[in-house]
């Protein structure tokens, strides 16, 4: 079967990543992928409220994820539905073995993704907009977590389905996937597929997963990089208006020191 | 319970269960046909001490616009608060809907409920199958006890008479029909070892879970990954491997 827009079966949507779209956030991030886009913005960490969610040895990742009204063909009703518990849960799940959250016990970080547009791949653009967001923030993490779905139509196995072909498709795997550990966070299929198959589907949704991380890397860099000395003065001077204020307000001064470090691990990450 | 928990960890590293189980083995399952009796179709399935009932009930609904000539499929799962001491009265929660959806999924990816067969009037009157999972008690592995007691409820479920007017409950004219019997199989991970029925002791501290739904002809219909830790490519491919395998004995109970 032929795609929209010539597209290969291996090829990913045209993707737009953009990090810092929301100045008032810690961190955020934009990820759009052909018609599907997702934002995530990033609070904290900071108090986790209601006190009695609290981890006494480790962060919380308090992860909402909502679709916009006005994102689908058919106005989706505002507030949680099932789908959506589903999705928060399963995207926490992808983003925790990547974050540190052991560095800030008893508080909470809070990520939220808005899905503005809807066009299949709603999870995995989610994910990779939370992921940019949680290191825009200066959250220190192991390793970036990127997400892209697969699914076979014919006998073709293809990358990031777009709305058509998602009904087209006989098994839909989305994943999540840690480019340096080489380890899955989330895996979820729908279908009708055999075991050799869906093997295959993964190892295309794991191709398309590390395309994407590179496009994450240069989305990092493009705020967080080496730039030429003027240009790098601008830059240095935006960030730190939006991120000193917050700081005496949240924890306190133990806040503050371990808030500092973590913008350098993040860094070194992405350079690398 | 520290010392509890590590005991579970260390065995489990080692490859061993507190039990004596193998690693893929499962606890005594009992399987108890429509036990319900108000019920269209019902099972309660216990897997060790782990205890879940599943109701099918049917009615008339309208059907989604995108569907007009299909019937409805629902599950729901409640965790009711006599079953553990962490299940709290109120709304569903995440572990709840995410178990309703896996095995919704596995039904309805599986094409086991033929949506055209439950058509009255398209665009107007459907059928509406829905499955209710009651936990009874929760003793680990809710979602293949869930599983396996909705695909149970579903082959047994008889369809109410309908009048043209309303539908009656007493009168039960015909099977619900039915094609195939998707099992979920949830593999437990921890360190190079894959369980399969993780009592809750052995949920608490496993690394990560896989459960895996697959169909008669050994096809699989639903995946969902859970807990803390990720899992390899590697370690993906022995779970369908294994799932594939210990499915065909839990197919066996569906009668």
């Amino acid at each position: 079967m032929k795609r929209k827009n010539d597209r290969k079966p291996g090829e990913l949507r045209p993707i737009v990543a953009k990090v810092g779209v929301i100045p008032r956030a810690d961190g955020s991030a934009l990820f759009s992928m052909g018609r599907t886009t997702a934002i995530a913005a990033v609070y904290g960490p900071r108090e986790m409220h209601p006190k009695r969610m609290q981890s006494a040895d480790s962060a919380v990742l308090k992860t909402i994820y909502s679709m916009a009204p006005f994102s689908t063909s058919e106005r989706v009703r505002p507030g949680p539905s099932r789908r959506s518990y589903e999705i928060c849960k399963v995207t926490r799940q992808a983003l925790e073995p990547a974050v540190f959250l052991e560095e800030f016990p008893k508080a909470g970080i809070y990520l939220f993704i808005n899905i503005i547009e809807a066009d299949a791949g709603t999870r995995t653009a989610g994910i990779n907009a939370a992921s940019l967001a949680l290191a825009d923030a200066g959250i220190p993490m192991r390793d970036l977590v990127t997400a892209a779905a697969a699914g076979k139509v014919g006998n073709d196995y293809f990358l990031d389905l777009e709305g058509k072909e998602e009904d087209e498709t006989i098994c839909d795997l989305p994943i999540a996937y840690m480019h340096n550990e080489k380890k899955v966070t989330l895996m979820q299929m729908d279908g009708d597929i055999s075991p050799k198959d869906a093997k295959g589907v993964m190892d295309a949704a794991i191709k398309g997963c590390e395309i994407i991380y590179d496009i994450q890397k240069k989305a990092l860099m493009e705020k967080w990089g080496y730039k030429k000395p003027q240009a790098k003065a601008a830059a240095r001077a935006e960030p730190k208006k939006t991120a000193e204020p917050k700081k005496p307000a949240e924890t306190g001064e133990k806040a503050k020191t371990k808030k500092a470090a973590p913008k350098k691990s993040t860094k070194k990450e992405v350079k690398k | 319970m520290i010392v509890q928990k590590d005991h579970y960890r260390n065995l489990m590293l080692k490859g061993m269960r507190a039990d004596g189980r193998k690693p893929d083995e499962y606890r005594k399952i009992d399987v108890e046909v429509n036990p319900i009796y108000k019920a269209e179709g019902s099972a309660r399935v216990r897997i060790g001490e782990t205890d879940v009932i599943a109701g099918v009930k049917i009615d008339i609904g309208t059907p989604f616009p995108d569907k007009l000539d299909e019937g409805i499929l629902m599950v729901n799962a409640e965790f009711s608060p006599i079953a553990s001491p962490d299940f709290e009265p109120g709304p569903p929660r995440e572990e709840a809907i995410e178990l309703a959806r896996v095995i919704d999924r596995g039904i309805r990816e599986s094409k086991t409920i033929d949506g055209k067969k439950l058509c009255i009037e398209k665009g107007e009157k459907v059928w509406m199958v829905m499955v209710d999972v009651h936990i009874i008690n929760h003793d680990g592995n809710l979602i293949d006890a869930a599983g396996l007691a909705s695909i149970v409820a579903l082959h047994n479920a008889k369809m109410p008479e309908y009048d043209g007017e309303k539908v009656i409950y007493d009168k039960k004219v015909k099977k619900l029909p039915v094609n195939y019997k998707p099992v979920p199989v949830s593999l437990n991970k921890m360190g190079d070892h894959l369980f399969v029925d993780a009592c809750i002791e052995e949920e608490e501290v496993a690394e990560a879970r896989l459960t895996v739904t697959t169909k008669d002809d050994g096809n699989i219909v639903a995946i969902q990954k859970g807990g803390p830790e990720p899992l390899s490519a590697e370690e993906i491919e022995k779970a369908f491997e294994i799932a594939g395998r210990i499915s065909k004995d839990l197919r066996k109970l569906v009668k």
